[in-house]
């Protein structure tokens, strides 16, 4: 037994040796597949639009702002209505053992990507299932009017109107730009179905393989654009289990882990050999309250319910401090945050003087839904239901707790069958009408994702008159507007804004955190 | 004799059909709509939702949706995973021999480790030895998997280094699944060739925890049953014979008592075949071990029915036919059986 081990441990330290080149990462789950247009969840959005694809423009390395990436500019027409984007040139896609590209990036590659999604009869629509979950989402069909290719290196989209967010939308990981040279090849062999799940892209990952439920590899694409990145080989060690992946990194099994479990955090923290790197997220914690339903179409039960809610202790107990206080609906890492409003200060006297005022000395009775799954804006939906439960009881509201299973309380609250709801939201493309218009305006009381079902004219029309502008200077202006409306009407009371967190080796450089959630190596290296 | 296994084999029947209504129902039975799940936060409009549903067959009633999937189950088409997009049974297909492997293993750890102790416990009846051994099996039988797999990790990997934390290979070599049994492919001719018998070391030094946490439970019924059952033989008449006529107590008890002693215990190995896939369900998710117990668990909390049905009508399948091979390879050793 003891040879055993002993060669056991020669063996892991000759791994340690070779394994300097290449950088482990410890994913939480198995992708779907490879292709970011259909499979659209995060982890298979890190395993592919992440490595693999690149896209027209796409977010600076950490923040949310746009930057030029398989274009190298764009030009909006003055109505703005079309968007002209110049393609980099010399973009070679990755040559594989089961694809070798004879030709470099153009505008088919772009035509083919946006079609794909977009037209029902192009050949390729119904390969894996046919859905393009967010490119609807996101309304890219009714948005985009026309894409043309007006010479081998320039696209031209039309608009059917103008849409602020349309850039920050082509950075959205289901925008990525796919070879259509290897997806003419795989139709001609009938292989279809590979496309998905045998990537070919631009990025600077080339995919090598994927055995299921264990590991996905990549190799550096050394003739990549922009120089390629800066580890030989990218592995992602799939690994469910939070306190086994934090195992695993002390081990040094894994460079980098993903989701560390909050209890673990101190431990790493005070390990030499790691360190942990955080950052705010792109969401929102929330509670709805149902402006359609009595008494809540009383702004005044709204600002008492603000007063009556202890905010910061939720964040002491349920969060464990790893968030911030949510005063506004947009994350402060979002441009044209509103710094300046006020929050409604924690306050049991002013709610039940408020609630006097509203006729309802004696408060009444309401029910409160608690969130039934664990989210990153909310780790616990039912014991924060108990706090607020709490809170409630002191200016006179007795809460009763309600919960379902979680595709039901989300179809329940489409159809605002609720009062008082927890929700949240995490943001899409770094720009704010993915927050106000998404979760406030007038057209979302329809469309089910306004679970306050609050429609007020003159914040809807900041939200509507913003959309059509493109300077992000304008656009800001408004905005800050509808986030003062949005604190007096007070249709929610936001809650938190999660903190993201990674753990590491300490000799892992380069890191940023993703405020849209993703994991991204380009930058990263190992000293 | 035949007739006997065609009997066996036609009460599988009526078993099979009740296992694959049981799954079909209780996969519904769990609250969620699959469709709302898969769109989260966001929703879709009405059109589309009854787009997605239609395409998943969950617009059909639910009796029209059973005979569709027990038409083609019969076929051998499970129908299409909602997550992947591809066939159950070939997801089913490339994740068995990882579980198999680490089952096989992990019994044999129990076999080996659980009958020498039973063979203690009952011949040092009542002493020290018994009290211990008994008072351990009876913790091993109660010890929660996951606790238990975490403890294993904590002790051997990351104190003590011995032994990797998770996964089934390093990340060093990828092994080009051949049988998909770790521990045989990495023997091939073009493996060794390569990178020689360390990736076989690797193989084996990530079993080595998975293993004792799966073969656990097993190991202490194994334990007990061989106790018991030496017991009963070890008070039989040719025992004290065979110690009258001088025979070293080894061999009283390896070749005489043992023998006799087993037939239960084969049984009953027989049988854990189903604990060792329920043990699956939470070692794999432990110790990130890609085979379908981790694979089922994804599913469920996907909602993947097709997946879930499937994958549950398989073992079921499974399990049923072993116990069936038992009452067979029960009926060869004892002809009184076969009635």
């Amino acid at each position: 037994m003891r040879i055993l081990f002993a060669l056991l441990l020669t063996l892991a330290l000759f791994q340690n040796s070779a394994m300097a080149q290449t950088f482990v990462y410890c994913s939480e789950g198995s992708p779907s597949a490879f292709n970011p247009q259909i499979f659209t969840d995060g982890t298979s959005n890190n395993a592919s639009s992440h490595t693999v694809y690149e896209r027209l423009v796409n977010f600076k390395y950490g923040e949310t702002t746009i930057v030029p990436e398989l274009a190298e500019s764009w030009k909006i027409s003055k109505d703005r209505m079309t968007y002209t984007f110049k393609l980099r040139k010399g973009v070679k896609f990755h040559t594989t053992e089961f694809f070798t590209p004879t030709r470099e990036l153009n505008a088919d590659d772009v035509l083919f990507s946006v079609n794909r999604q977009r037209q029902k009869e192009h050949y390729y629509h119904n390969v894996s299932g046919g859905h393009y979950d967010y490119f609807n989402g996101m309304d890219m069909g009714a948005i985009i009017k026309d894409v043309k290719k007006l010479d081998d290196y320039t696209v031209e989209f039309t608009l059917t109107r103008p849409e602020a967010p349309f850039l920050a939308n082509l950075a959205m990981s289901f925008m990525s730009i796919l070879s259509k040279e290897y997806a003419d090849k795989l139709a001609k062999d009938d292989k279809k179905d590979n496309f998905d799940n045998f990537p070919v892209g631009t990025g600077p990952f080339v995919f090598l393989r994927y055995i299921k439920d264990t590991q996905i590899r990549y190799k550096a694409n050394d003739s990549h654009w922009d120089g390629g990145p800066k580890v030989k080989q990218l592995v992602f060690s799939i690994t469910p289990d939070a306190s086994v992946r934090f195992q695993k990194l002390k081990t040094g099994e894994c460079h980098l882990i993903i989701e560390p479990s909050p209890a673990d955090l101190p431990a790493m923290k005070s390990n030499k050999d790691l360190k942990v790197v955080s950052g705010a997220s792109l969401n929102v914690g929330y509670l709805a309250m149902n402006t359609e339903k009595k008494p809540y179409d009383n702004v005044l039960v709204r600002r008492a319910i603000n007063h009556a809610l202890n905010k910061r202790a939720y964040i002491e107990a349920i969060y464990m401090g790893h968030a911030e206080p949510a005063k506004n609906p947009l994350p402060p890492t979002l441009w044209s945050y509103n710094k300046k409003v006020k929050d409604y200060d924690y306050s049991p006297e002013k709610a039940k003087a408020l609630l006097k005022k509203a006729g309802m000395a004696d408060g009444f009775e309401t029910e409160l839904w608690t969130l039934p799954v664990t989210r990153p804006y909310n780790p616990n939906g039912k014991k924060m239901g108990e706090m607020m439960q709490a809170d409630l009881a002191k200016v006179g509201i007795k809460a009763k707790l309600v919960s379902y299973d979680w595709p039901t309380y989300l179809k329940k609250s489409r159809e605002g069958l609720h009062s008082l709801i927890q929700l949240g939201w995490s943001g899409d493309n770094g720009d704010p009408d993915n927050f106000l218009a998404v979760l406030l305006s007038c057209t979302s009381v329809e469309s089910g994702s306004n679970v306050a079902r609050w429609c007020h004219k003159p914040f809807d029309k900041l939200i509507d008159e913003a959309k059509l502008l493109t300077a992000q200077k304008d656009r800001e202006k408004l905005y800050m507007k509808a986030q003062i409306i949005a604190k007096e009407q007070a249709p929610w009371m936001p809650i938190a804004h999660s903190t993201i967190f990674r753990g590491m080796r300490s000799n892992v450089q380069g890191y940023k955190i993703d405020p849209l959630g993703g994991d991204i190596f380009k930058q990263v290296s190992l000293k | 004799m035949l007739r006997f296994i065609l009997g066996k084999f036609g009460d599988l029947i009526p078993t099979l059909i009740g296992i694959s209504i049981l799954s079909f129902v209780l996969v519904r039975l769990v609250p969620g709509d699959p469709v709302m799940l898969m769109l989260g936060e966001r929703g879709a409009d009405p059109a589309l939702y009854e787009e997605m549903k239609r395409d998943m067959g969950l617009d059909l009633p639910m009796w029209k949706q059973y005979l569709n999937f027990a038409t083609d189950a019969v076929q051998g088409d499970l129908g299409t995973s909602i997550v992947s997009k591809r066939p159950v049974v070939q997801e089913f297909f490339d994740r068995f021999p990882a579980t198999l492997e680490l089952g096989v293993v992990a019994l044999i750890f129990a076999i080996l480790v659980g009958i020498p102790l039973g063979i203690i416990a009952a011949v040092k009846r009542n002493s020290f030895y018994d009290y211990f051994l008994m008072g351990g099996s009876l913790l091993g039988y109660s010890m929660p998997i996951f606790w238990w797999g975490l403890v294993l990790i904590l002790i051997f990997s990351v104190n003590l280094g011995w032994t990797p934390v998770s996964g089934r290979m390093t990340v060093m070599y990828y092994i080009e699944p051949w049988t998909g049994f770790m521990l045989i492919d990495t023997l091939t001719s073009e493996v060794r060739e390569l990178d020689g018998l360390a990736p076989f070391w690797s193989a084996l030094s990530h079993l080595i925890l998975p293993a004792i946490a799966m073969g656990t439970i097993p190991l202490a019924v194994i334990a007990r049953m061989t106790r018991s059952s030496m017991l009963e033989v070890l008070g039989e008449d040719y025992i004290r014979t065979a110690k009258a006529k001088g025979l070293s107590r080894f061999r009283t008890v390896a070749v005489h008592a043992l023998r006799n002693a087993l037939i239960p215990i084969v049984t009953i190995v027989g049988l854990m075949f189903g604990s060792i896939i329920t043990g699956a369900i939470l070692t794999e998710t432990i110790f990130s071990w890609p085979g379908i117990g981790r694979w089922l668990v994804a599913s469920i909390n996907a909602r993947d029915y097709p997946v879930i049905q499937g994958g549950v009508l398989f073992i079921a399948t499974m399990i049923v036919l072993i116990n069936v091979l038992v009452d067979l390879a029960y009926a060869v050793v004892n002809p009184k059986m076969r009635g």
